[in-house]
């Protein structure tokens, strides 16, 4: 069954066109993730499905039903937002519990749902504290912890972990993951970290200006990106494009090739000068410019290669990928 | 730290400037008070003197007690001024939350129409006021003052709370708009917690005037039972006689109030002006 259904949604702000015909269908029990670069319109598109905006045209179905003009809190949704947006003046289990509250749902059922969903963030022992005496991985916690209460039919992330530092979003993203398994409910989850993207969803919706640019899992749009866009969104370090012109000369295609599938081999059909090298430990990245256009490569182990030598490299033409000159993939 | 504030000179330089500043702001309130204690003679010999043994004196305050109804007079005062600053506050935090929040037609010009009454002196309209009250049969209630000084102080209001309200978080309002509250709980139980210092300005700066105001009393209510404290205060003030124990007197428990008041308000005041700037 599917959990949400956009046909042909379009949002204008006046005469600025935000989100152009967008079709997407969620199935039951699904992690989906919206990612772009900023402006691209994934937390607008975000707010179009929670009803805080409403749709120029096209139609919205959650589950069974046409929302389209139904208000938020009855669209079976919760939300989490990156600021948190907690109720400042009021301690974490009223934060919690006002949803409910407001439905005018029984004590227990409130009581019974309060317990469950602190045990699962671990926020039993923070329940009578107010937001702003607790620490912003604590803060992230409530704000899922008030989206589980709600039990809804789908829960939206807008880029929930990136108010949080590095060590803590790792963490929290971990927990995410777990949560979804264990609600076994349908999420949409908005970021411009495709580690994020890559490493939490089922299927990834890519956007650019507004539009659709890609749709898929994260391994499908990995080894098979439809356009020059997706195939450097995805990935980090992210794919080295070159004119296909200085392999082939006349060819006005561009070839796409990922760090890790270039090699370092004096007699490969390409050569530049070390300008930098990244030493990860388990990988080293290696930049390398080819007359002003700098290349990345990830090899993995340690390597000594030095900065400003000449070094020729290689690829397995199997593995790399053709773009036409409007980006489209070719092969 | 601040530099200029780690500095020893520029620390006594700004605290000698703000004493100064205070003992110049507060002079005539002590001279007030202390010339409500004395006696009419001791007035007029030696003004500045404190009230000793010979020259301390309760007349002016059992004048004010036995003449006229002082109390009454307190009770419109009170009655007026709390009532305004009620309204005010209300109408103008509605007005401002509509402005910051709603996108609709017009939005800007409304808000600039409003702002528009902080240049233009309400005093202006008074003969058209009067005009309006009398056709209305306000004239000699409280709710004529009332009326006015919610005009009066709605643009300023407006003004102030629309800029606070903008600068909270759309997300809160949004997380209450998919919680289920309504958009008037979430002005009330979200926004307005929110801009509470915001308010305690806009009340500070609304009451003092409206306390203190003698044009709108003197013409729109004068009658007996409507009287307000500056008003009531006017009777010892004769044309050729002024028994000034008694102006003196009622002056002085006149100020007692609105100290009060802003005694409440101050806190959450300075941590209105403050905010933005500090932090």
């Amino acid at each position: 069954m599917t959990a949400l259904s956009l046909k042909n949604v379009n949002k204008s702000f006046g005469s600025v066109h935000v989100l152009k015909d967008i079709n997407l269908e969620v199935e039951e029990g699904e992690f989906v993730v919206f990612v772009g670069p900023s402006g691209c319109g994934k937390s607008t598109l975000l707010r179009v499905i929670a009803g805080l905006e409403d749709a120029s045209s096209g139609d919205i179905h959650i589950g069974e039903d046409l929302v389209n003009l139904t208000p938020p809190a009855k669209r079976g949704i919760a939300m989490v937002f990156q600021s948190y947006a907690l109720y400042p003046h009021l301690n974490v289990r009223n934060n919690m519990t006002l949803a409910l509250k407001q439905a005018k749902r029984s004590k227990e059922v409130i009581d019974a749902r309060v317990a469950e969903a602190s045990r699962m963030l671990d926020l039993e022992q923070y329940l009578d504290r107010y937001p702003s005496e607790l620490s912003g991985g604590q803060r992230q916690r409530v704000a899922i912890g008030r989206a589980i209460v709600r039990q809804p039919k789908l829960f939206l992330f807008d880029e929930p972990l990136s108010n949080l530092d590095a060590a803590l979003r790792m963490n929290t993203r971990i927990e995410i993951a777990n949560l979804h398994r264990q609600l076994d409910a349908s999420m949409i989850y908005v970021t411009h970290d495709q580690t994020e993207a890559m490493t939490l969803a089922d299927k990834i919706v890519v956007l650019r200006d507004g539009r659709v640019e890609q749709i898929g899992s994260p391994m499908e749009l990995y080894n098979n990106p439809a356009n020059q866009f997706v195939a450097g969104f995805l990935g980090a370090p992210s794919m080295n494009f070159i004119a296909a012109d200085k392999i082939t000369p006349g060819d006005l295609r561009t070839i796409g090739i990922r760090p890790e599938d270039l090699t370092i081999s004096s007699d490969g059909p390409l050569s530049g000068q070390v300008t930098h090298v990244e030493h990860l430990g388990g990988d080293t990245n290696v930049i390398v410019t080819l007359e002003d256009q700098p290349m990345t490569l990830r090899l993995f182990g340690q390597h000594g290669v030095k900065i400003g030598e000449t070094v020729g490299l290689a690829f397995d033409p199997a593995k790399s990928y053709l773009f036409d000159q409007n980006g489209q993939r070719v092969t | 730290m601040n530099k200029a504030r780690s500095n020893r000179f520029n620390l006594f330089a700004m605290h000698g400037a703000l004493i100064i500043y205070m003992l110049i702001a507060l002079f005539p309130v002590f001279i007030i008070i202390i010339n409500s204690f004395k006696t009419r003679k001791a007035i007029f010999r030696e003004p500045l003197a404190l009230p000793d043994a010979d020259s301390f004196s309760m007349v002016g305050y059992q004048t004010v007690m036995k003449q006229g109804d002082f109390f009454l007079y307190f009770q419109n005062s009170f009655i007026v001024t709390v009532a305004s600053l009620f309204f005010v506050l209300l109408f103008g935090a509605m007005a401002a939350f509509a402005l910051s929040e709603y996108r609709f037609k017009g939005n800007t010009l409304m808000g600039l129409y409003l702002a528009l009454g902080i240049m233009i002196p309400i005093r202006i309209g008074t003969v058209a006021i009067l005009d309006m009250m009398v056709a209305s049969g306000l004239v000699n209630t409280l709710w004529a003052l009332i009326l006015v000084y919610t005009a009066q102080g709605l643009p300023l209001a407006v003004f102030i709370l629309s800029e606070f309200m903008r600068q909270i978080s759309d997300d809160l309002k949004n997380a209450g708009r998919i919680d289920g509250l309504s958009e008037y709980t979430i002005f009330f139980r979200l926004v307005l917690p929110l801009v509470r210092p915001a308010m305690a300005t806009v009340a500070v700066f609304n009451m003092i005037p409206i306390w203190n105001d003698l044009w709108f009393p003197l013409i729109l209510a004068p009658a007996e039972e409507t009287k307000t404290l500056t008003l009531g205060s006017q009777v010892f003030i004769g044309q050729f006689v002024t028994d000034w124990n008694a102006v003196l007197s009622a002056l002085s428990m006149a100020i007692l109030p609105v100290l009060v008041l802003y005694v409440i308000f101050s806190r959450q005041l300075i941590r209105g002006i403050t905010s933005g700037a500090v932090k």
